[in-house]
Formats: C-alpha cells, structure tokens, sequence
C-alpha cells in the first residue's frame, strides 16, 4: 500500500523492532511469574464457581487456601489435579470441601505431575471444548446473518441493572448500533475477585459478572436474528482481575474486552508487575477465544495534552501490539486505542486528528481500530457537541477506523439517554453513508500540514521508543512517559498476588490455548 | 413543519425584570424547545399526550416538530410551545463564593507575604468515582486550558491521591500531613451517590475533631456552592472553575481565619 501520508515503512519497521524488544522484556519478566488472579482462573476453567457461605467466590476459597497453606507456588492445577487424584470428587466439590474446612490440600499425599496432568485433561479439554464452540458459534452466526459494516458502531448502556440495560441494549440494536458494551461498575477494577450473580442496583453500571454476560449474551442474540446483524457484546477485563474476567468472557461468548494493563497501572494504580503478569494470560485467553481486544491508549489524552502527546499513544500502540502477538492475538482482533480529544480551538485541529487517525490506519493495517469520541472538550452545548461528534465521524469513515465509540450530545451531562443514543447512531450512520468512500477519494498535499504533523509524530514515537527499549517498560512506567503518570514498581495495588513459579508449577490451559509456543 | 410563523404576536414586547420570560426571537414570546421520551408507540393519540404533557408544563400552543418511535413502545419528540409562567429577577439571590480574582503570581506572592509558609493542600475523588479530570484540572501541574494547576504554585503543597480514594483514607492524609485544605472531587453523580459520600465525609472529619481546622472544598460539574454549603462545606465549584480560582479562595479564606 503506497502511504497517502508519505510515511517512510523503514521508520515503521524500526519502531516496531523497538517495540518487540520491550515487549520481549516484559515477557521475560512475565514468564516466571504467575499471580492469585491466574490461579483463580485456573479453577473457574476447571468448574469452579459459585459462593460460600460469607458470599466469598470459591475460586478466591480456594486460591486463598493455598495461599495460607504456603503452596500456591505450585499452582491450582497442580494441586486440584492431585485433590481429583486423592479425593475422587469434581473440582467444584473440592472448592466446596475447602469452603467448608472438611479438606486441606496440603495434608493430601502428592502424586507425580504426569499423573496429575492426566486426570486434569478431561476438565481442561471440557473447557477448551466450550471456548472453541463458542468462537465457532459466532463465525456462524456472522455468516448466516451477517453483521454491520465496519466502522461498527459502538454504544454503551449504563443503567446499573442488567435487566434495564438488556432493554437499551436491544433498543441500540434496532437503532443501528454494532456493538453494545455494558458499562462496568466503577469500582470493579480494584476488587480483588469477580461478583457473582447477576446485579440489579450497580452504581455507574453493572459488575462484570458470568451471569450478567450470560443475560445480555441471550438479549443480544435474540436482537441479532431479530434485526439480521449479529451484535457484539462488550465488558471490562482490566483491573486486578484480568485474566478471570477474561476467562469469563470466553466462556459466555464476549465478542469485545479492554484489555490494557497499562490502562489499570496508569489510571486505576494498579501495580505494574501484578497487572502485566495478569495481562499476558488474559490476553491468551482472549486471542484463543476470538475476542476482540480494545486497548487504552485514548485515556492518555483525557490527562495530557492530544496534540502534544499524540506520539505518546503512537509508541503505546507499537508496545501493545507487540505484546498482543507474544499472547498470540492475531492483528484482526488488536483493537488499538486512540481518540479524538484534541482542543477544538486549535486552528486545523480537523487536520490534525485526521492525520493521527490515517497515521494510526496506515500502521496498524489489519486492526480494527478502535476510536474514541470527544469528552475532554464536551461541554454540555449539547447542540456544539453534536457538531464535534459529526467531525469525529467524518474522521473516522474518511480512515477506515474498526470500532466507533460513539459519541454522545449529552456527554459529560450524565449516562445516555435512549435518545441521546438514537441521536448519536442516526447522525453516525448519515455521515458514514454519506462520506462512505471519501478516503478513496482524496489524497493530501505533499509535505502539506496533514503528511507532515503524521511524520512529526511517527518521529517523535521512535525516539520516545527508544527511551523505553533502553530503560525498559517498568521503569519508563516509573518515568512518567505515558499520560504524565509516574507509577512505581512496588506501588500501588495488587502485587501481594505476584509470586514466583515453583519447580511443579503449571498452566494447563496456558499451554493448551499456546499450543505452537510464544514467538519471541 | 411549516416554518415561518406569520401570525400577528398579540403580547406586551416590554422587557419587564419582575415578569422576564424566555426568548425565542421577540421580547416576553416566551418560547422553549423541549425534547422527551414517551413510554408509548408512535400514534396520533401519543402525539396529543406530548401535547398534553407539554401544557402540563406551563407551554401554551404546543407543536410536536418531531416524533420517531426509537424502539418499539418508545416514542421520542422534540417540540415547541409559549412557556407562560414568568420569573422575577430582580427578587433573585444565589450565594455565591467570595472570592477576589487573582493570578498564580498574586497567590503566590501574597501567601509569601501575609502567611510566610506553604499552605498544604490533600486533594481526591472520594469514595467509588474514578474521574479525575475535574481534580487534576485544579491540581495538575499542567493544568487546564492553559491554567497552570496547584501544583505549579511555588506556595502551595500539593497531595494529589488520585480517584476512588476511601473516606478514611483521605481524611488520614489529611491529618498526617496537616493540611489547610481539603479538594474533594466527585463527578459520578448517579442516583446521587455523591451526596452520600460527601455527607460522610464531613461526618467523619467532625468524628475526627478536625472538621474546623481545614478548609473543606468541594468541585464537580454537579456541584454548586448552595449545596456545598448545605453538605457542610466551605465552597462549591461547578463547571467552568480554574486553579486559581480555587487558589484564591483556599488563601483569602485563610487570611479571614487567621484574622479572627
């Protein structure tokens, strides 16, 4: 593809060498490790769910039990597989005998680990089985039915109770919308464990819980054969519970999850190496599932400045994708962040935006990117907001973005209303129906204002990556290089779940869903 | 719709500050764009229960300009009618912070002179709000629209704890590093979740016996300085508010403390 910005691929190339290194760093620090979310995972994969008497998830019951015991390093499959072995009971019994302090995993005789890899396969395989059903339900239902054409539409519903939300929802649905994500409830990502059950009265949206997947799951279905588009379903993995929320995902079919742990270090504090160790296998579940990844980098830009920071969420995207293809997504399913947040009273600010989105088109060919609506500058002039949207939307149908957050007149007012919706997607799809092949159309000028601002950012990023690959992600994190957030290695939330892998230590699932390797 | 309206406007066109009524395009025509949702499919009878609604509402000669049925039983309008109630403004008294305008310069010069030390400021979005644009537009270094934050003034101290900070914690910080201020954000005002966690955490400060010895500020776009002073609290800033001016008044409140 010849570049309508005249960006030089060799400066591309370059970046992207840059940001394999950090990536493979990070990897490298990842790979030993493992943390009390993984293993929680590991024990919802082999069938454990469900509360004990205190409302605790029995997946935190028996991750904490190993942990008072002095064995997680071992791992939860290690020592589930060996209760299978001794006990004869189901993984979900196990979990419950644990509840009920009848059974201690570190009083049972230890068997070999071939041995205990054997009798784990029926449950690893019942789960793999499901993940792959579902990834393959979706692909038939897409080519049965169809589905919307890119740039999908994107709306959220926040209602707080998922049986409201579930009506939003599938009102979007008959309006247009392509994908529906559900606002989570604010303080999720800090909960060190996933709610169980559905949630009728959340405070800023709903939990992400399996059960409420599992209701706007059947709600959307049911629009998607009503309207003849499947409709993507989408929910929060970042936070302290990455991997099991993504794990959850898999299992009830999510088409969409944020997944970004830089997003959870930089704006929830969430420890760094907690949160990236978390990232890794969430992120493998997540690419074995078929499940679209968002990433976060627009957040950046509601924090520093979209026109002076812009690289920064340039350079955020070459890591992301890097460490994406190690947890073995492919480019189809990296929907990489960025957004349209820069001042309005910046003179050419249109050619700037559009150049940052092209720029971000031209790099990232095969992602459906994921774009973001203005909400810095919302003011609510909710008749000027609607312009701004509208300019947000030319943008986007003129690059070819994946995924469009759609914005909202009333944003920063309060949570949508169904007309604010309808507005939001009727106006969208006037623009984009208008304008469909207006990027085919045009090209810019020579060195004019647009080629130029890309090439000064695609500059700015490699030496901003070359920052990073000599000091390291952590220690640029440290730096303050994103969003004009410093964080510290050993601070903020969650890195009392880190451990290190001991000599029996496995990941069945891991394994299973890597199946060629990790492509260092 | 038809568009222009040709009928001869039968109303008083003086401007009268005891009766004011909104304008549309002449003095006292009183008219008012409404938009809604009704639970209803679209039908004639809906759009007479809009008008109906409308009237209810004190908008005479209701005009329903657009219906769409958003989804099935959900019909949307937007509509024009002659608002006929009046306000009478000259009866009209909102409390309002006092505070003198000032520049970071000023601020800072002034804190040098008249408190010769640095005033200690703890700043967060309390209990589950994660928002912090509202907060780091008053305290980041950077700023905001080109209005440096608290923390570029040399005379202020400035503890930035971020988003979803508990109560408790807070108030902690706040006792540990002895502060003037408190900068309490809030922006997540669903089902009024903010009020809960802003009464609680006056409660907790007066548990503390420190309520008196800070000044307890409070910013979001919901918030105004009439309900601030009824939750307890200093000041109120809504939108449209700046570092300095939250600078301005943490140090001339200050001074008429000290002055007491």
């Amino acid at each position: 593809m010849k570049s309508k910005l005249g960006l030089d691929f060799k400066k591309v190339e370059y970046a992207r060498t840059l940001a394999k290194k950090i990536a493979n760093e990070v990897y490298e620090f990842v790979k030993p490790r493992s943390t009390t979310s993984i293993e929680r995972t590991i024990c919802r994969f082999l069938g454990i769910d469900g509360v004990n008497s205190e409302g605790v998830p029995l997946p935190n019951v028996v991750v904490n039990h190993l942990k008072e015991k002095g064995i997680l390093e071992n791992g939860a499959a290690y020592f589930i597989g060996n209760a299978i072995i001794e006990t004869n009971l189901s993984p979900q019994e196990i979990a419950e005998k644990i509840a009920n302090k009848k059974l201690d995993l570190s009083k049972l005789k230890m068997n070999s680990v071939d041995k205990i890899r054997d009798v784990l396969k029926p449950f690893v395989e019942k789960t793999i089985k499901r993940i792959k059903g579902n990834k393959l339900k979706r692909e038939k239902m897409i080519s049965e039915i169809g589905e919307g054409k890119q740039p999908y539409l994107y709306v959220i519903v926040a209602t707080g109770n998922i049986y409201e939300d579930v009506v939003q929802a599938q009102a979007a649905a008959r309006q247009g919308a392509d994908i529906i994500a559900v606002i989570r409830s604010t303080a999720q990502s800090l909960l060190d464990y996933v709610p169980y059950g559905p949630t009728t009265e959340g405070f800023g949206g709903t939990y992400a819980t399996q059960e409420n997947f599992r209701i706007m799951r059947k709600a959307l279905d049911e629009v998607s054969y009503e309207v003849g588009r499947y409709i993507r379903q989408v929910n929060y993995a970042s936070g302290l519970c990455m991997p099991e929320i993504a794990a959850m995902g898999a299992l009830e079919r999510l088409d969409v999850m944020l997944n970004d742990a830089l997003y959870g270090i930089l704006f929830r504090d969430i420890n760094m190496q907690r949160t990236m160790i978390d990232q890794f296998f969430s992120r493998v579940i997540n690419g074995f599932a078929g499940i679209i990844i968002n990433t976060g980098e627009d957040n950046y830009l509601t924090t520093a400045d979209a026109y002076e920071e812009a690289h920064t969420v340039l350079s955020s995207q070459f890591i992301n994708e890097q460490l994406a293809l190690l947890a073995g997504i492919p480019e189809e399913q990296m929907g990489l962040g960025h957004a349209f947040e820069m001042n309005p009273d910046i003179e050419n600010g249109f050619l700037y935006e559009l150049a940052q989105a092209q720029m971000a088109r031209e790099i990232f060919p095969k992602a459906p990117l994921k774009y973001m609506p203005p909400t810095k500058y919302m003011t609510g002039n909710i008749f000027k907001g609607l312009v701004q949207d509208a300019m947000f939307n030319v943008i986007s149908i003129w690059t070819k973005q994946g995924i469009q957050l759609l914005g909202m007149l009333t944003e920063a007012i309060h949570t949508p209303f169904m007309s604010d919706r309808y507005l939001a997607i009727e106006t969208a799809k006037y623009i984009f129906n208008n304008m469909r092949n207006i990027g085919d159309e045009i090209i810019f000028k020579e060195n004019g204002i647009i080629q130029n601002r890309a090439k000064q950012v695609l500059n700015e990023a490699i030496e901003l990556l070359e920052t990073i690959a000599n000091d390291g992600l952590f220690k640029s994190l440290e730096r303050g290089v994103f969003a004009n957030i410093k964080r510290s290695f050993k601070g903020g939330k969650g890195l009392d779940g880190v451990f290190t892998k001991g000599k029996y230590y496995f990941n069945p699932f891991e394994e299973k869903m890597l199946e060629g390797g990790v492509q260092q | 719709m038809s568009g222009y309206n040709l009928e001869k406007k039968n109303i008083d066109k003086t401007l009268n500050l005891k009766a004011i009524k909104p304008y549309g395009d002449t003095i006292n025509d009183g008219k008012v764009q409404v938009s809604f949702t009704l639970p209803v499919p679209y039908c004639d009878e809906a759009i007479e229960a809009a008008k109906i609604l409308m009237k209810k509402m004190g908008l005479d000669n209701p005009h329903i300009v657009f219906s769409k049925e958003l989804t099935k039983g959900f019909t949307f309008f937007i509509g024009y009618g002659d608002c006929i109630h009046t306000v009478n403004f000259e009866n009209i008294h909102v409390p309002k912070v006092h505070v003198e305008k000032m520049t970071m310069e000023e601020i800072d010069s002034l804190i040098k002179e008249k408190i010769g030390r640095k005033i200690t400021i703890v700043g967060a979005t309390i209990g589950t709000d994660a928002h912090t644009v509202g907060l780091d537009a008053i305290l980041n270094m950077k700023g905001f629209a080109g209005h440096y934050g608290l923390e570029r003034y040399e005379m202020f101290e400035v503890y930035n704890m971020g988003s979803q900070v508990p109560i408790e914690d807070f108030v902690k910080k706040a006792i540990e590093v002895n502060a003037d201020a408190l900068l309490v954000s809030q922006t997540v005002t669903q089902k009024n979740i903010h009020i809960k966690h802003l009464t609680e955490l006056v409660e907790l400060l007066e548990a503390e016996g420190i309520r008196e010895n800070v000044i307890l500020i409070v910013g979001g776009p919901r918030i105004t300085h009439e309900l601030a002073k009824e939750l307890g609290y200093d000041a109120g800033f809504g939108p449209n508010t700046f570092a300095e001016d939250v600078g301005a008044f943490i140090v001339q409140e200050l001074l008429r403390r000290n002055s007491r």
